[in-house]
């Protein structure tokens, strides 16, 4: 008798309820969406911004108030950058130093972090502390010797002097990363490959390299953002001006008129120009980043 | 057992000679592919702290060749001590790393919990969370000294249009104001990295804990403080640390955006032991100022392996 009623009345009560659900489902959703957009937002603002700014002529640069649009946008800011010498020669300087010490770390690095992940030998527990020791090691404390050394050595304004340091402080970075990887390669091939005949080393560079390559590649890739943000020690060992490298040149920088209003326009250019490679290396390479980056830190 | 036991016995011995000389042989290999590597740690990084040592317990200055340079022993701790300058620098440095890593950790974890799930648009999310932390701090210091500029930056036009102040405020000249300032762009920078980290640790903890949790009536607010937080602890304690470790460093974000300014009411301690090392060429008295920098790093780390534990396997990270 009363089945038909509850059925009705259940029926009636679920649908107001789904609705209800629904319609708190799509707050949930508008609400999480809102907050993803202020978080993209927060991150990409200052960068957008300067953006901005790169493309602006002098008059809407200077505009008060304030002028958000570059109107008519101008190129001039980057022209000016580009006509000067020491801008070239400071991204010149740049890709030098920076790819010269990735390519040095990951070789001398990858070696160390195969030994690590696969061999066992005494010190093993040492290195790794050493290792982590120069991760934490704050470049001020070596950096009074170091410049005396360089300059008894006449290295300073040379990209040897920048090179050795920088290797040395990615090392860490490299060894970390390899070693999550060739940790994770499958042991069994690289003993078939010694049933085989294969010596140690012939395992290394004919199964092991070309198996890690996605994580050598990985490794560069972090790097050589290391090698080209470094500018404690490009401060110090460089001082003519065409051996600045790009991270000096723009904290220098001072415009082409020394005259004229402090030169925003010709700073964010140059802001771009220099931070242009890493936008497009995190573009490219995102995933690939955050594994290297977070493999280390969670898995242990 | 006794199976195993006759096996073992019963093995040839000339293979257990081999597997022997095979281990000799893996060792040697291992130390020769390491030992790069260590050079170049004891040679860029071991030999000069020493050096950085010996100098600080001279008197040398650079700034005229031949001076004497005579040996002070802890003279120049003692002053270092007492100089004001410094313990200026050192409040700057604690005032700084301890806000913007607390900071970080709030917003961080806020943003790694929301994010912590499959949604469309993930690709943009970690892209723009990328940025900031790949952008060159010199060149991010100088797209902050551009936003705060009084007179033309966008960060006063924001404030005023919202009305929360009337005249535009000259961030980077007034100390009380330049320190926060230079915090904020620190936060700006750092923060998705520490986002990025604690959100690789929650993806490691499993769901259908969670979802007992959630059977035995747990609420959503005792879940993340006793399963989130605890799971969540040993990725927090590395994060933690790095980010202590590289704010306490700090050099090229107070070089380029303030230089220590106004006054030396910004001045870190690396840029203070920077200045005395390269702009008063007063090295033994940098270098004790920069030796002082590199305990304090030590003494940090210390207290956090302490916590962590054995760091060497499980502190693993690309900085």
């Amino acid at each position: 008798m009363t089945a038909p009623a509850n059925t009705i009345g259940t029926t009636e009560r679920d649908a107001a309820h789904n609705a209800a659900r629904r319609r708190s489902m799509m707050a949930n959703r508008f609400g999480f969406y809102s907050f993803v957009t202020v978080f993209v937002i927060f991150c990409l603002a200052p960068f957008v911004w300067t953006l901005l700014t790169s493309f602006k002529g002098f008059n809407t640069l200077f505009a008060v108030p304030i002028t958000y649009w570059p109107n008519p946008p101008s190129l001039e800011n980057y022209q000016k950058v580009f006509a000067l010498d020491r801008f070239r020669w400071a991204l010149l300087n740049s890709a030098i130093v920076a790819s010269s010490a990735t390519f040095i770390s990951l070789i001398i690095g990858s070696f160390c972090a195969y030994a690590i992940a696969r061999l066992n030998f005494p010190g093993k527990n040492f290195l790794l502390a050493l290792v982590l020791a120069i991760a934490m090691f704050p470049g001020i404390a070596i950096i009074g010797p170091l410049f005396r050394q360089f300059n008894a050595w006449g290295l300073t304004n040379n990209y040897l002097a920048l090179i050795l340091p920088n290797v040395t402080f990615t090392l860490p970075i490299c060894i970390w990363t390899l070693t999550a990887f060739f940790s994770e390669l499958p042991i069994e091939l690289e003993e078939s490959a010694r049933v085989d005949g294969c010596t140690r080393m012939q395992t290394f560079y004919k199964i092991v390299a070309p198996l890690a390559a996605p994580g050598v590649f990985t490794a560069a890739i972090l790097l050589f953002i290391h090698a080209w943000n470094e500018f404690l020690f490009a401060r110090t060992f460089m001082s003519q001006p065409n051996r600045l490298t790009a991270t000096v040149a723009i904290a220098q920088f001072e415009g082409a008129d020394l005259a004229a209003q402090y030169p925003w326009g010709e700073i964010t250019a140059a802001s771009i120009v220099i931070t242009l490679p890493l936008v497009v290396m995190v573009l490219l390479f995102q995933r690939r980043i955050i594994s290297g980056l977070t493999a280390g830190a969670v898995k242990g | 057992m006794a199976t195993v036991e006759r096996v073992a016995v019963a093995a040839p011995a000339r293979t257990r000679v081999r597997r022997s000389a095979q281990a000799r042989a893996d060792a040697r290999l291992g130390l020769i592919l390491a030992a790069p590597a260590v050079a170049f740690i004891v040679a860029v990084a071991f030999f000069p702290l020493i050096g950085t040592i010996r100098d600080s317990l001279f008197r040398i200055s650079l700034r005229f060749a031949n001076q004497p340079r005579p040996f002070v022993g802890l003279e120049n701790y003692a002053n270092v001590l007492q100089d004001d300058r410094w313990h200026n620098a050192l409040r700057v440095t604690g005032l700084v790393s301890g806000v913007s890593v607390a900071v970080e950790l709030v917003l961080g974890m806020i943003i790694a919990l929301l994010i912590n799930r499959a949604f469309v648009g993930r690709g943009i999310v970690r892209a723009a969370v990328l940025i900031p932390w790949a952008l060159t701090t010199v060149v991010s210091a100088r797209m902050w000294a551009w936003i705060y500029d009084a007179r033309y930056g966008v960060f006063n036009d924001i404030l005023l249009r919202l009305g929360i102040i009337d005249s535009p405020l000259i961030f980077l000249s007034k100390p009380e104001l330049t320190i926060w300032a230079m915090i904020g762009a620190e936060i700006w920078k750092t923060t998705p990295f520490m986002a990025l980290l604690l959100l690789a640790g929650l993806q490691l903890i499993p769901a259908d804990i969670y979802e007992a949790a959630e059977i035995d009536g747990a609420t959503g607010w005792q879940a993340f403080w006793r399963i989130t937080l605890p799971m969540l602890k040993p990725t927090i304690l590395v994060a933690l640390l790095f980010r202590t470790i590289d704010a306490v460093r700090m050099f090229d974000l107070p070089r380029v955006l303030t230089n220590g300014g106004p006054g030396v009411s910004t001045e870190t301690l690396v840029l203070y032991s920077y200045n005395t090392l390269f702009t008063s060429l007063n090295f033994g008295y940098g270098s004790a100022l920069a030796v002082t920098s590199f305990l304090i790093v030590l003494l940090i780390s210390f207290i956090y392996i302490k916590v962590l534990g054995a760091p060497t396997q499980g502190g693993r990270r690309g900085v």
